[in-house]
């Protein structure tokens, strides 16, 4: 399939499309989107921010915009599987994109708290969802063009001012849809007002085998003095494709922590952009990607220092084995008043295999002289001298990588809070690797 | 217990062990001594299994066979335990859980059950006990943010969990203050007796004080130049080590 006729296939599902959305109030983005779309080529290698990650394989497959797929085919009898073990939060399930009530517990909220589905909340409440959606600056490209044309549902998470939600409000997106290949295309948009506090699990998963095609925008904004987590975690069949783009804004004090939980899908691509927009502002940005087979795992992360005296951390860990190719592109540009910034970036990734590899590309830009800024990018294979004292106690070889892959990962994993999460997560790892589990 | 014979052993291509001869019998200790760069950590590492260091010539018979071939964790099932001179960190890895896993693979090598919960817990109590170490720190990660006291004697926990039949000591007295080497001291002690056997690697003979070989070595430049009882550790601590390294031949 050639590159045209891929955007042919998108446009002529459109106009079917159109039909099931063309009275609500977002039409006029969406078609906008699509035409900009018609005019926008798929990003290439030649690229400079998708040189380590062709995107071709996607090209080749006939995805059909979820609300268009054959209902019969799109079902799950049951969702426990995904669930946290004892884990009390508020559930948003999404089958295949859309929003299921059936499986969904939002449970009782404050008042004034939004926590529900696009779909619904541009229905009955779209006069106020519509300041907020597509307002943070972006470069569009073709995939960011294509959620906006065929955005229909996602989460819309909305906390007022001096609101604290009070337990983590957990999103399950499911990709179930084994037979037609489904366009997941999640359209997201989380706002924590003044001095509000949540905690937020973001995952999407699929059965085992489905062809599915995520393609996410969410929109973040953490107002002054707000307190957000945010947890997302990706585990998607190793058939799926995953792209996701996350454009976040920061106000004064506030402190925003973000993991990227990366272990599904045959080609992920992450890119958050955080834009510190306010004075004494705390960021975390925590990465874990985890390839085996063939998959390929690509972060990008752009923080945008624009204002004095905030403080970003980011710390990205990725373990790769079989022939998995990782990518880290971390950009931080620190502006001309941005002064006494405080940025430091780390990657580091270890290779459990000769095939495996990974394209590290720290970029700092500065343009403050009053700043401290560092970053480091290490490549390497588990700590021969720790192999060594493990195995000196007569634990075996592979069970003593596993107990390595425990400790290198342990700095992500140490910064998430909610233990019944990290638990889950932990298991997560060793499965994903297909390792006993410490 | 153990015959090292000929015992030659390189790292990165240069010779550091030129011809080991030691036999160490169930019930004994010994020292091995000696200055800076003679070979004795490489010695403790190459028992253990280290594979930086390759054996070039001679044999480790431990128990009836050798073992030059085995790897760390084999030998350790064997019955072989080197306690480290840096132990090493385990972020996340709980101290309980590192024990608990090891202790079953050699109870398993030996063909015994997995220990139950409750009996391992109260085999900790026990172990740490003796070493006066707070019973909270089974649970937190392998090492991680001990201080070089507290590593020392988490070694010495392993040891008395493990209950291995020949214990190798890597400068264990390294780094700890007179308390602290009271109690590592007494955790060996606790643990020796006539079916097992102990190789004390040491460059000072304070240690000794408190751990009494039944022979003292001395290595240099890779080979054992001397031998004796507790008295020439004794010797040693007065007259240094010059005085037997003029004693040896000048080589060509």
């Amino acid at each position: 399939m050639s590159n045209s006729n891929i955007k042919k296939w998108y446009s002529d599902n459109f106009r079917q499309f159109e039909k099931l959305v063309e009275s609500d109030s977002f039409n006029s983005l969406r078609k906008e989107a699509l035409s900009k779309f018609e005019l926008t080529e798929f990003p290439t290698k030649k690229d400079e921010e998708w040189k380590y990650t062709s995107i071709s394989p996607i090209l080749k497959h006939e995805f059909v915009p979820s609300p268009l797929s054959k209902k019969e085919t799109s079902t799950i009898s049951s969702i426990e599987s995904f669930k946290i073990p004892n884990l009390d939060v508020h559930l948003l399930v999404f089958i295949n994109g859309i929003y299921s009530k059936e499986f969904s517990n939002i449970g009782n909220l404050e008042e004034g708290i939004i926590i529900d589905s696009l779909f619904n909340q541009l229905k009955s409440n779209s006069d106020f969802i519509n300041q907020y959606l597509s307002k943070k600056e972006t470069i569009e490209n073709s995939f960011s063009l294509l959620n906006t044309t065929f955005a229909y549902d996602g989460y819309v998470i909305y906390i007022p001012k001096n609101k604290i939600v009070n337990k983590p409000i957990h999103v399950l997106n499911i990709a179930a849809d084994e037979l037609s290949k489904p366009l997941i295309q999640p359209r997201n948009l989380i706002i924590a007002e003044q001095n509000s506090q949540a905690e937020i699990i973001s995952e999407y998963v699929g059965k085992d085998k489905v062809e599915n095609f995520t393609n996410i925008y969410t929109e973040i904004s953490v107002d002054e003095n707000a307190n957000v987590r945010f947890y997302k975690v990706q585990n998607e069949s190793d058939a799926a494709f995953h792209i996701d783009k996350t454009e976040i804004v920061q106000k004064d004090s506030s402190v925003f922590n973000h993991f990227s939980l990366s272990f599904g899908s045959k080609i992920a691509r992450n890119d958050f952009n955080t834009k510190l927009d306010g004075e004494n502002i705390e960021l975390h940005l925590y990465g874990l990607y985890l390839g085996n087979d063939d998959q390929h795992i690509d972060h990008h992360t752009f923080i945008d220092h624009a204002k004095p005296n905030c403080e970003s951390n980011e710390l990205y860990k990725g373990i790769l084995d079989d022939k998995a190719k990782g990518v880290f592109s971390g950009k931080i540009l620190v502006n001309k008043i941005a002064q006494k910034t405080n940025a430091f970036q780390s990657n580091k990734s270890v290779l459990l295999s000769d095939e495996a590899s990974i394209d590290a590309k720290p970029q700092l830009e500065i343009y403050a002289d009053d700043v401290k800024c560092s970053h480091g990018a290490t490549v390497g294979k588990l700590d021969e001298q720790a192999y060594f004292y493990i195995r000196s106690r007569g634990v075996p070889a592979e069970a003593a990588r596993s107990m390595l892959i425990r400790a290198f990962v342990d700095d992500v994993i140490s910064e998430i809070n909610i233990e019944e999460f990290r638990e889950k997560i932990n298991h997560t790892i060793f499965e994903h690797l297909h390792r006993e589990e410490f | 217990m153990i015959k090292i014979k000929n015992l030659h052993a390189n790292v990165e291509g240069n010779e550091i062990l030129k011809g080991i001869d030691l036999e160490v019998n169930a019930g004994e200790i010994h020292a091995i001594m000696g200055p800076n760069g003679s070979g004795k950590s490489t010695l403790a590492n190459v028992l253990a299994g280290h594979e930086s260091y390759e054996v070039t010539d001679g044999e480790i018979i431990f128990g009836d066979q050798n073992i030059i071939e085995m790897d760390p964790d084999e030998r350790a099932r064997e019955g072989l335990f080197l306690a480290f001179q840096y132990p090493i960190e385990i972020p996340g890895v709980s101290n309980s859980v590192f024990l608990k896993t090891a202790l079953n693979e050699i109870r398993k090598h030996q063909g015994k059950e997995e220990i139950s919960a409750k009996e391992f817990l109260e085999l900790i109590k026990e172990k740490t006990e003796i070493l006066g170490m707070d019973n909270s720190l089974i649970s937190r990660s392998v090492n991680q943010g001990f201080s070089g006291g507290e590593k020392k004697r988490n070694e010495i926990l392993q040891l008395l969990t493990l209950n291995p039949k020949l214990a190798v000591l890597d400068e264990t007295d390294s780094g700890l203050d007179i308390d602290a080497l009271k109690i590592v001291a007494h955790g060996v002690n606790k643990f020796k007796n006539e079916n097992n056997a102990v190789i004390l690697v040491t460059h000072y003979q304070r240690l000794l004080d408190y751990i009494v070989p039944d022979f003292v070595h001395v290595l240099y430049k890779g080979k054992i130049v001397k031998s004796g009882d507790k008295n020439l550790a004794l010797e040693l601590e007065e007259r240094g080590y010059d005085w037997i390294i003029k004693e040896q031949p000048v080589s060509v």
